[in-house]
């Protein structure tokens, strides 16, 4: 027979779901050299983030303190994304690429 | 007949909420990872988008319905079409930019699977604090009335801090992506 731990989805499950996502994200980080690549991987860890904060917020007592909370991440990563893109075309209006290797004229 | 029926109902009853919650995460996973790992940014970025509406089914599962909401709007609708944008606006790079080198991979998993472990460790290992007894349903009248009052009483200063803030961002995103041009 199945162990119920498999079946009966509970607070755990959520949080490897999320530690995953956030792995993956990390990954996508330091593994992409295109920029817009590395802003993916940071999309994915900030959606592990709230994926947390949700479940928290459905599983413990912290109630509707979680999803206020991930609204508001949400918000952090849209003006983060414009700003990010405005930054890249800036750069790529430079330097013609977008590869993080080469934006490295802050280098001291 | 019936006896069957009432059986598989009762199976569906046990184990529909696992089967959906595996479905939509094994959706999420994958097009992450594939987001990782595509050879092309712009695959990439489509399949963030597959990635995105996963996590907001995973929270229409928790029963955050309108977050899920939000989720669609603001990422599905709004990042996604940014770092499409982004693509379209940049994608004039040699392919070896584009790919996933071998080297970087292999540095990128030195920092990604310690992470994983070491997250997964905590998670597995740890005895979370949990509502006593069963879980309730989520309420029918939604999550929507809640976070409307919470974000206008206890969250006011951070609400309009947020305002604040993404005016900011509009117009700094605006002057910058203008850049030198005259």
């Amino acid at each position: 027979m199945i162990p119920p731990a498999l079946y009966e989805i509970g607070l755990t499950h959520y949080l490897v779901l999320s530690a995953i996502l956030f792995a993956l994200g990390i990954l996508a980080m330091v593994s992409r050299r295109n920029a817009i690549g590395v802003l993916i991987g940071i999309e994915l860890v900030l959606n592990a983030a709230n994926l947390n904060l949700v479940a928290f917020g459905r599983f413990t007592t912290a109630g509707l303190q979680g999803p206020v909370f991930a609204i508001f991440v949400i918000m952090l990563a849209a003006a983060e994304a414009a700003i990010a893109l405005a930054i890249l075309l800036n750069l790529f209006e430079r330097t013609g690429s977008v590869s993080v290797d080469e934006a490295d004229e802050l280098k001291g | 007949m019936a006896e069957k029926i009432g059986k598989l109902n009762e199976l569906l009853a046990l184990y529909g909420p696992a089967i959906l919650f595996y479905g939509v995460a094994a959706l999420v996973i994958a097009s992450a990872a594939y987001a990782v790992w595509a050879k092309k940014i712009d695959h990439s970025a489509f399949s963030l988008m597959a990635c995105f509406t996963g996590v907001a089914a995973i929270y229409a599962l928790l029963g955050s319905d309108f977050l899920a909401v939000t989720q669609v709007i603001v990422y599905v609708g709004g990042i996604m079409i940014l770092i499409v944008f982004g693509v379209l606006l940049t994608d004039r790079l040699p392919v070896e930019f584009r790919q996933v080198s071998r080297e970087t991979m292999v540095q990128g998993m030195f920092v990604a699977v310690p992470v994983l472990v070491a997250l997964l460790w905590a998670v597995l290992g740890t005895r979370w604090p949990s509502l006593p007894g069963p879980l309730t349903a989520p309420a029918p009248e939604g999550t929507t009335g809640g976070i409307g009052k919470m974000l206008l009483t206890d969250y006011l200063f951070p609400f309009e801090f947020a305002s604040v803030l993404l005016l900011v961002t509009l117009v700094g995103a605006a002057r910058l992506a203008r850049g030198g041009r005259k």
